[in-house]
């Protein structure tokens, strides 16, 4: 195999998400960017997927015969998105145990190009500071800007960070809530370009909705932003679901796009971090631990 | 009641939001899932609008379509002041209609390289930026030689007009499709004026005026 551009090896051997799979045509060959590498995919409508180096004899849109394909790239179908890797994968990608409650919503939101690094775009998936000003009168509102004292642990079991006992004021938590109240939030980050929400579901206390950013790196200052709901609603139509969770990324959009530098900064002295942002301060101790360079501005050593 | 098919990350529904926010007109929203469902392609929907584009209105059983044309209907059947859109002003009028047509030329230009990079859309994104770029100077220009005149908006007179609605979105969300709006400081002026009309709205993506400065 030719030499690839990215040369962070414990980036290329991630799991990286491509597409929706419920937004693929089968049978027809479609190409994306994943680390500044042009990637072709296809699936069979069976829910399987093949996934390769683009090359000139299988372009996008020709009608695609998995006997034609040799060298294919690792591909896993999960969560209702397309995976591959540009190295060597884990077997198993992250564990979502929800997603297989069969009451739930899932749904891609939508996927949407963002000019922004993904730690920089994680980073800010995990800030709670932020709802009031950016969503205000959706996940939260003045003058409740208080972000109470939360906790932070890296699962060493598991290799990821959790956020636990996050909770705030918000008007409108989702498409389901009729009125304001105080939410519980979790969450996780499995995967340096992957985290996972849970929040209180306004139709079940005992329950919690999920929501996930799936981060496609097309190189080092631009994703494609793949979006995941597995949510309790019976009463809203998909588009309704969707169109809420746009509404609230289109307003980080503008923020996580004027982020500068754009990479996120590895060096705690970089940027100074208030309480609020202990969760923030462990993601990137996490990504220096592993050795992360793609995406971020390494600490000096 | 007015009915708008609508899609929330859309410049051009926007305008119709923005302006019947001003005017204080009450409606019903559809909202239709134009990412990533296409549902504005849809057999429904092409019976609403041939061309398959949003946004679309219905009122007391008049369906129309087109974003300048139902700021013009909007602004004349319901604006009490006849100053968005002042019927017995011809000069005026057709400064406006010129206006709107500059409108769908950012649409054509600004909002296409914001598809391109936020949505995926394949078009020439080089040639949409500059063609971006083209249009904000010209737009720039104008309204700097406006402020010396003491003009505040797009059109002649004292108020602002459909124009100005028409122009907007498109304008503020420009910085999406890589189209910076730096070198442009009469049109950054001109979008604080227009964000402290009363009764303004945001959409994903444009927040509101930061705090008045001391007159």
């Amino acid at each position: 195999m030719t030499p690839t551009k990215c040369q962070d090896q414990v980036v290329l051997d991630l799991w990286h998400p491509l597409a929706a799979l419920a937004e693929v045509p089968a049978g027809f060959v479609q190409e994306t960017v994943l680390l500044e590498e042009r990637v072709s995919y296809a699936t069979d409508g069976g829910g399987n997927a093949a996934v390769w180096l683009s090359r000139p004899d299988l372009v996008a849109g020709c009608p695609f015969e998995p006997g034609a394909l040799t060298r294919a790239l690792p591909a896993k179908v999960a969560y209702g998105y397309i995976w591959t890797s540009l190295g060597t994968p884990p077997t198993e990608l992250f564990f979502i145990p929800e997603y297989a409650e069969p009451d739930r919503r899932r749904l891609n939101a939508a996927t949407v190009g963002v000019n922004v690094s993904a730690p920089r775009a994680i980073e800010n998936f995990l800030d709670m500071g932020h709802f009031p000003y950016v969503h205000t009168d959706i996940l939260g509102a003045e003058p409740h800007t208080e972000v109470k004292e939360y906790d932070v642990e890296l699962s060493v079991e598991r290799d990821e960070i959790v956020a636990t006992r996050c909770r705030f004021f918000q008007p409108k938590a989702s498409t389901a809530s009729t009125e304001g109240a105080d939410v519980e939030y979790i969450y996780r980050v499995p995967h340096p370009y992957c985290s996972i929400l849970y929040k209180s579901s306004p139709v079940d206390e005992t329950r919690l909705d999920v929501i996930a950013v799936f981060l496609q790196p097309m190189d080092q200052e631009h994703i494609r932003a793949h979006m995941m709901l597995c949510v309790l609603d019976d009463e809203n139509e998909d588009k309704v679901i969707k169109r809420f969770q746009q509404t609230i990324f289109g307003q980080d959009k503008p923020i996580l796009e004027n982020q500068f530098p754009k990479r996120l900064p590895l060096d705690p002295r970089a940027e100074t971090p208030i309480r609020a942002d202990k969760s923030a301060i462990a993601y990137r101790r996490w990504l220096s631990q592993k050795g992360v360079t793609y995406g971020v501005i390494p600490a000096a050593t | 009641m007015i009915t708008l098919y609508d899609y929330e990350l859309s410049g051009n529904c926007y305008k119709l939001r923005l302006l019947m926010s001003m005017l204080g007109i009450e409606y019903n929203t559809v909202p239709v899932d134009f990412y990533p469902g296409r549902e504005h392609k849809s057999d429904w929907f092409l019976r609403l609008n041939p061309l398959g584009q949003l946004p679309v209105i219905e009122d007391d059983g008049l369906v129309l379509r087109d974003a300048q044309a139902i700021l013009v209907y909007l602004a004349s059947k319901y604006d009490p002041s006849g100053t968005w859109y002042p019927r017995s002003d011809p000069a005026l009028l057709g400064e406006i209609s010129q206006w709107l047509a500059f409108a769908d030329g950012i649409t054509g230009t600004a909002s296409a390289a914001r598809l391109h990079d936020g949505l995926f859309y394949d078009l020439d994104v080089e040639s949409a930026r500059a063609g971006a770029h083209r249009l904000f100077r010209i737009l720039d220009e104008h309204l700097w030689f406006g402020e010396q005149e003491r003009r505040d908006w797009i059109c002649s007179g004292q108020h602002p007009t459909v124009a100005d609605i028409a122009c907007f979105p498109y304008v503020m969300l420009s910085e999406e499709g890589g189209v910076s709006r730096q070198d442009y400081p009469a049109i950054r002026r001109w979008c604080d004026r227009v964000k402290r009309i009363k009764g303004f709205t945001v959409m994903s993506g444009i927040f509101p005026a930061g705090p008045a400065r001391a007159a």
